[in-house]
């Protein structure tokens, strides 16, 4: 008995919970990025193309994406194939019972097409068809012929991309003629001069794109000209335009080294490139831009705010009612759901500021809304409001922890009050201020149910940020890593196959709020050395 | 007739309703360095700290009776604070060096009085620091931050810094009570130099060193001036019972 609670009073029970304590917090945060990195990282890794011959004759060609036991018989497994050729098939994927397997084999002349639509083909290559004629796959120049034809097609499909650029451009005119005509009409003004210029206006657009247009339809006839007969695992043949490929792999007979080009070139597309397929395939940089603009543009706003904030509570107001209550009801703020701060900046930044700044200043398009719909500005101000609590309160605690023999002393020297607050507390407290930054950044960047009332889409047509003046377009909708995952994880019509950019999502948003923290502490960390006090 | 740098005319004041001087009337000569002694609690850094209205931003402060610096009321409306303060300098009881490096902490005081000429900036910090026997300790490295000085170097920058400002007064609050023996002899060498510019105030808690530094003191006791004479004289020949008790250390 004595002993227990000699025991107890020593605190070695105490020391024991609190070690364990810590463990388990570590397991669950160092779990959650081991689980996360492991799997996205194997992702893109290329996988052999597995040919798996079925006992009523049929064959299955494809990737293995997991294996488990079959839920109809006992003690045995079933596979799930990647099968691909989603134009042919319908799905990508299908099961594949153990038992109905009867031989396995990795066939060194499979390959693995990426393609910009219907995801990846899985056949054996049969021959290349050019302008210049044939090329079968035995010929020993086939792997030159189909290089440059990938080459010549890429070139082409970029060239047509300039030109419908070109073409939309053209265009804009038109459009804005067409809104004033819409305005003037609703107004009840005379529109038939602006009728004419509108009329006149279509007249060059037409005249002036049909040179494009014949430019189009021939780039798309040389780039036709180009095409892969594959032959798929049930012995059919199709022929796929040499365009609508993206890479081609031949998965069996890769070297290490390819391999790991392979991945690297994935995973650059996926951070680098536009997302394709519904977001299944493809890259996510309209994602992680929006996401980092969002961040920055609330960063611009909230840190101005609330550090005028904790500055007027703590260094000019005094300490009463008012200041308390004002105290109390930031920390209620920072406690409240972030659904709802999304509700209100709907309500308010979009309907009401929106809606007046439409009234005032794009009339000629409403009832199309222009600021009053979801836009990034509207996103990253309700979002300034969100994390407004704690860079008021780590600034505060900044503000106080300035000593007093400095302020004193920038006083006795003749400062004012502001020229004090100015030269001296302002420098002292930046630490103070970058933690709250640090802590609002991270919670801004991941945080997805504000957002999606106010301004995140799923496909957003232009990035907020272009060559076209004003070049920041605040109004535009985004696309955000957070919304992105939940979106392309649970929205998708085709789970399975967005797995691996769900996975990649995760990291690439860990990552990014990694490295934002990471940025601001080593400022922070490097502001705190120059403050440190060496003196008495 | 000259009217005396520094003086009290029946000064009463305190915080709240407790009174800290009691009809104090001193008058500190220029170009002198005086020293306020006496034990804890009697005044000394109150009455310090009347001169520059520093007391002003203390919770509860009250004052009746006249404050001169240079035979002016500190209090006269048409003398903002903050011009009393560029005449009437003040260093610390612990070294407060700001955020910046040490050419921009003894820029401080010209920058606000406005002073922007590169040359006359650059003037006064090799006279300020020169003054405060700082410049050749530092010169090589004006840019580097004031926190890498060490705790002697950093009393004495603070000294560059009130220097600075070209203050007629400067007002000492124990400037070595956080420093060791070595750096406060280097301090008190430094105060001497000094009073050949500006006439020092100096509180002290330490009588040896008012002894070794001030030409007068002043003797305070429950906030009322007991003795003041030549510092000579006082320590040697105190006329009251109580100066005798003080600097022979029987009380205090």
């Amino acid at each position: 008995m004595t002993g227990l609670r000699h025991w107890l009073k020593e605190g070695a029970a105490q020391r024991w919970l609190a070690g364990a304590a810590l463990l388990a917090a570590l397991a669950l945060v160092v779990g959650l990025v081991v689980v996360v990195v492991t799997v996205s990282a194997g992702f893109f890794w290329p996988r052999p193309v597995l040919e798996l011959q079925l006992r009523d004759g049929s064959v299955v060609l494809g990737e293995e994406w997991g294996r488990e036991d079959d839920p109809t018989e006992a003690g045995s497994q079933r596979v799930r194939m990647k099968v691909g050729n989603r134009d042919v098939f319908g799905l990508d994927f299908r099961w594949v019972r153990g038992a109905e397997v009867a031989a396995r084999r990795t066939p060194a002349a499979a390959w693995l097409l990426e393609r910009r639509e219907y995801g990846n083909f899985y056949g054996f290559p049969q021959a290349l068809r050019s302008p210049t004629g044939s090329v079968a796959v035995t010929d020993p120049s086939f792997q030159v012929h189909l290089d440059h034809a990938l080459a010549e097609t890429r070139r082409l499909v970029q060239e047509e991309e300039a030109l419908l650029r070109r073409a939309s451009r053209l265009h804009e005119p038109v459009a804005r003629l067409r809104l004033r005509v819409a305005a003037a009409e609703r107004a009840g003004r005379d529109a038939a001069a602006l009728q004419a210029e509108l009329e006149a206006a279509t007249r060059r657009e037409q005249t002036a794109a049909a040179p494009l247009l014949a430019e189009l339809a021939e780039l798309r006839g040389r780039a036709a000209a180009f095409s892969l007969l594959m032959r798929t695992a049930d012995g059919s043949e199709r022929e796929l335009a040499v365009s609508s490929l993206l890479r081609v792999v031949p998965a069996n007979r890769m070297t290490t080294g390819a391999k790991l080009a392979l991945y690297l070139s994935r995973w650059v597309e996926f951070v680098s490139g536009e997302p394709r397929e519904s977001n299944t395939e493809g890259g996510i940089f309209p994602a992680i831009f929006g996401t980092a603009l969002m961040v920055l543009l609330m960063t611009l706003v909230v840190v101005p705010f609330g550090v005028v904030t904790a500055l007027y509570l703590n260094e000019y107001a005094g300490e009463n009612a008012f200041t308390n209550a004002v105290r109390l009801a930031l920390a209620n703020l920072a406690g409240v759901p972030s659904i709802v701060f999304g509700a209100f900046g709907l309500a308010f930044f979009v309907y009401t500021v929106g809606g007046g700044v439409d009234r005032l200043f794009f009339s000629d398009t409403l009832p199309t809304p222009t600021f009053g719909t979801g836009g990034i500005l509207w996103a990253a101000l309700t979002l300034a409001l969100l994390t407004v609590p704690v860079v008021v309160v780590a600034t505060e605690e900044g503000l106080q922890s300035v000593p007093q023999a400095v302020r004193d002393g920038a006083r006795a020297l003749g400062a004012t009050r502001w020229q004090t607050v100015r030269r001296v507390v302002l420098p002292y407290a930046t630490p103070g201020i970058l933690t709250g930054t640090i802590l609002a950044v991270a919670r801004a960047a991941g945080e997805v149910a504000p957002l999606m009332l106010t301004g995140v889409v799923k496909l957003a047509p232009a990035l907020a940020v272009d060559t076209t003046p004003p070049f920041l377009h605040l109004e535009r909708k985004f696309m955000h890593l957070g919304f992105h995952i939940y979106d392309v994880g649970f929205q998708s019509p085709n789970i399975e196959a967005a797995k691996p950019s769900v996975y990649a999502t995760v990291l690439v948003l860990l990552g990014l709020v990694v490295v934002l923290n990471l940025a601001a502490i080593t400022l922070r960390n490097r502001l705190r050395r120059r403050l440190r006090s060496s003196a008495v | 007739m000259t009217p005396p740098a520094l003086a009290t005319v029946a000064l009463t004041c305190g915080f709240g309703n407790h009174t800290v001087l009691h009809d104090v009337s001193l008058a500190v000569a220029a170009h002198r360095i005086t020293a306020l002694i006496g034990p804890s609690g009697c005044g000394k850094s109150t009455l310090l700290r009347c001169f520059n209205r520093m007391n002003d931003h203390l919770h509860g402060f009250f004052h009746r009776g006249q404050v001169l610096v240079e035979g002016r009321n500190v209090y006269d409306p048409t003398w903002p604070v903050e011009a009393l303060r560029f005449t009437v300098g003040m260093v610390f009881q612990k070294p407060n060096p700001f955020p910046l490096s040490i050419r921009e902490n003894v820029l401080f005081g010209p920058r606000l009085a406005g002073v922007t000429q590169a040359d006359a900036l650059e003037e006064r910090v090799v006279r300020s620091l020169q003054q405060a026997h700082l410049w050749d300790e530092v010169k090589d490295r004006l840019h580097a931050s004031a926190f890498d000085l060490s705790g002697g170097q950093q009393q004495r920058l603070c000294i560059a810094r009130a220097m600075a400002s070209e203050p007629d007064i400067l007002l000492l609050d124990e400037p070595a009570s956080a420093l060791d023996p070595i750096a406060t002899a280097k301090l008190e060498e430094t105060i001497v130099a000094l009073s050949e510019a500006v006439t020092v105030l100096l509180v002290t808690h330490n009588l040896q060193q008012a002894a070794r530094v001030a030409h007068r003191t002043v003797f305070l006791y429950l906030g009322r001036v007991v003795e003041e004479g030549e510092t000579v004289r006082l320590f040697e020949a105190p006329q009251e019972k109580l100066t005798e008790e003080y600097v022979t250390g029987r009380f205090g």
